[in-house]
């Protein structure tokens, strides 16, 4: 069975065609979605994690059927995501967004918590420590009582990351994960990312624009461009697919008009 | 050491004051502003725990004794202060602005207003009402859940409504409410309309001293489970998915928190407070009417919450103090001073103050005075008297 599968997701604005019946899929590992800006990257991944309704299509996720569910289904399901502009609990400390990021792992009724039951401080104490743990993994560990709005813009990223990681998602999407980062930050993002991949089977999605990022740690590449799927295949088969080229660079204007005449 | 010694001298010295003195504003403030000195100094934990309990529990009642008006006060400040701890859950927390709190308070108050006095016969007929007033205990619990259910009520309809349109709404929601309580004397006569419900059954309790002191204590034990209540939810997933959702609606979905179970149970947590607070006031108060349950009265509760930091416990319990004190006491005193001075006839810089016009009455500017502090607040101190402070957490060394 396939983990996670998507078939003719469609998805317009109005006039606009956003996505056109666009497939993608994925097993394990990593995959990117690459493609030009507006070509309908983010859009996939709102509909994916039930942030967007989407026109048509069919999404299922370990064979359930995503479409139509609230995101915070879709999180207890399983699949968890970061944001591309940043969007973490501004006001509130580093580890208390990654213990949000655990509420749909939580099984305590207002009683517990009215009554303070030992079940309530042990269940407590053990999401503080792992809350723990996840901050450390993505080196966050002596930024726990921080504000998540006085970090610096690449832990803001990385705690985004262990925020998600904490709903102990199988599938992970992340848009746009290096954005702002140094080369050699996004290097240790993506081996992080590849020894999670390796230790938990966590399958994971990248929206990335850093091309050597995309290159060097995908299984597969997926690309879009204007709402449509160009080219899909390994990393090397992408780079050489004419096509992709044409989106990325554009055509020369002696092609273009020996293609028109 | 310094200031340990100061916090037990100050509420020592001002606690003498005041049974000395009885009749002075400004020494019974002294009073309070030495708890809030307690409260803010660098001593150690137990020293506060065990100065404070001794002003709540001795000293405040044996204040009482020589003067009865400071435990209305006192009683008054905790009824307050309950409610602006149920209202910081709604707007502090989950970020939710609701200018209509004041319903739940009503709803509450009607609650045990009609069933523990006569009131209940015209609905019912017969003469089976009042209730015995041993049921005002179960009342707490049925003004819990009628509130409950109707910060539901109002939570259903206004789900989708965020910032603005929430706050319009919620407002006219209070007003339904204050407008209901005031009609629905026809065709069944229900709340007994503008003219109000009186008298209402009073709370047997059990300690063997006058009254308006044991109600006093009844108020503390209430008020102290609200706070532990509040800070139970506050330091849980329950809490903390309120603060979520007021920081970003659509990441906290997104992180699995349920949106629509979450708003509601902030809706009915912070309308339970308030209903378990209006039993307790119709009880005390023994007669209710709508105008108790005005709009201002929203606004009050809400500026309580604002003036003293949103989202922040002790704050809200600050803030009641600050408003219901400026109102009941500082405003009154200064009014009669004032007068003193004007028929004393003491010239102040050549101007005999018996000539002043006998509109100038502080205690008319209530709302005036309270206003020009919150602006004075958001000016200098947006963030409020004692705003939140983020909790650290230990992590455990590996």
């Amino acid at each position: 069975m396939t983990l996670f599968e998507a078939r003719g997701v469609t998805k317009r604005f109005g006039g606009l065609t956003a996505l056109a019946a666009v497939d993608f899929s994925l097993e394990s590992g990593i995959a990117s979605i690459i493609g030009p800006n507006g070509a309908g990257k983010t859009t996939l991944f709102n509909i994916f994690t039930g942030l967007y309704p989407a026109d048509a299509g069919v999404v299922t996720f370990k064979g359930a059927p995503l479409l139509g569910r609230r995101p915070d289904e879709i999180t207890a399901l399983g699949i968890c995501r970061t944001f591309q502009n940043i969007r973490l609990f501004a006001n509130m400390t580093a580890i208390e967004n990654v213990l949000v990021g655990m509420h749909a792992r939580v099984s305590l009724g207002l009683w517990d918590v009215l009554s303070h039951r030992p079940r309530f401080r042990d269940a407590e104490r053990a999401l503080q420590a792992r809350a723990g743990e996840l901050l450390a993994r993505v080196g966050l560990r002596d930024s726990a009582n921080d504000v998540a709005r006085n970090l610096p813009y690449g832990d803001q990223r990385r705690l985004e990351l262990a925020r998600a990681l904490a709903s102990e998602p199988s599938l992970l999407l992340l848009d746009e994960p290096t954005a702002g980062m140094t080369q050699g930050e996004a290097g240790a993002l993506m081996r992080l990312l590849r020894d999670l991949v390796a230790e938990l089977g966590l399958a994971i999605v990248l929206i990335e624009h850093n091309m050597r990022v995309v290159m060097e740690v995908s299984d597969r590449v997926t690309v879009l461009d204007h709402g449509e799927k160009i080219a899909e295949g390994t990393p090397r088969e992408v780079q050489t697919n004419a096509r992709v080229i044409e989106a990325y660079l554009g055509t020369r204007r002696r092609e273009r008009r020996r293609a028109a005449g | 050491m310094i200031q340990a010694a100061l916090a037990v001298g100050l509420v020592a010295v001002s606690a003498w004051a005041v049974a000395t003195f009885p009749r002075s504003v400004l020494v019974f403030l002294l009073f309070q502003g030495s708890l809030l000195f307690a409260y803010v100094a660098r001593i150690p934990a137990w020293l506060r725990a065990a100065l404070l309990g001794a002003a709540l529990l001795v000293l405040m009642p044996a204040i009482g004794y020589f003067n009865g008006y400071y435990l209305e006060v006192a009683t008054q400040v905790g009824i307050f202060a309950a409610l602006a701890l149920g209202l910081n859950i709604v707007v502090g927390l989950a970020g939710l602005l609701d200018l209509g709190y004041v319903a739940f308070y009503a709803v509450g108050a009607y609650s045990w207003a009609i069933f523990g006095s006569a009131q209940a016969n015209q609905i019912f007929g017969g003469n089976a009402f009042p209730l015995a007033p041993i049921w005002f205990y179960a009342f707490l619990l049925v003004g819990l859940l009628v509130a409950a259910g109707t910060g539901v009520l109002l939570g259903l309809p206004v789900l989708r409504l965020r910032g603005d349109y929430l706050a319009i709404v919620t407002l006219g929601f209070g007003e339904v409410i204050r407008v209901l309580a005031n009609n629905l004397d026809k065709p069944i006569n229900i709340t007994n309309g503008p003219k109000g419900i009186t008298p209402i059954g009073r709370p047997p309790l059990p300690l063997d001293i006058p009254y308006s002191e044991a109600f006093y204590f009844l108020v503390l034990v209430i008020v102290g489970a609200v706070i532990l209540a509040n800070r139970r939810l506050e330091d849980s997933h329950v809490g903390r998915a309120w603060e979520a959702i007021r920081e970003d609606e659509l990441a906290a979905q997104a992180m699995g928190v349920p949106l629509v179970r979450s708003k509601l149970l902030a809706f009915a947590c912070g309308a339970s407070f308030a209903g378990v607070m209006g039993v307790l006031f119709s009880a005390k108060q023994v007669f209710i009417n709508p105008e108790s349950f005005t709009f201002l009265e929203s606004i009050g509760v809400l500026s309580m919450v604002i003036l003293g930091g949103m989202g922040s416990i002790p704050g809200a319990v600050i803030g009641a103090t600050v408003v219901t004190v400026l109102n009941l006491q500082v405003l009154k005193g200064l009014s009669l001073w004032l007068n003193e001075l004007k028929n004393a006839g003491v010239t102040v810089l050549g101007y005999s103050l018996a000539n002043l016009p006998t509109q100038l009455e502080p205690a008319k500017y209530e709302r005036m005075i309270c206003g020009v502090i919150l602006v004075l607040m958001m000016i200098f101190r947006p963030q409020g008297i004692f705003p939140v402070r983020r909790r650290s957490r230990e992590l455990a060394e590996r």
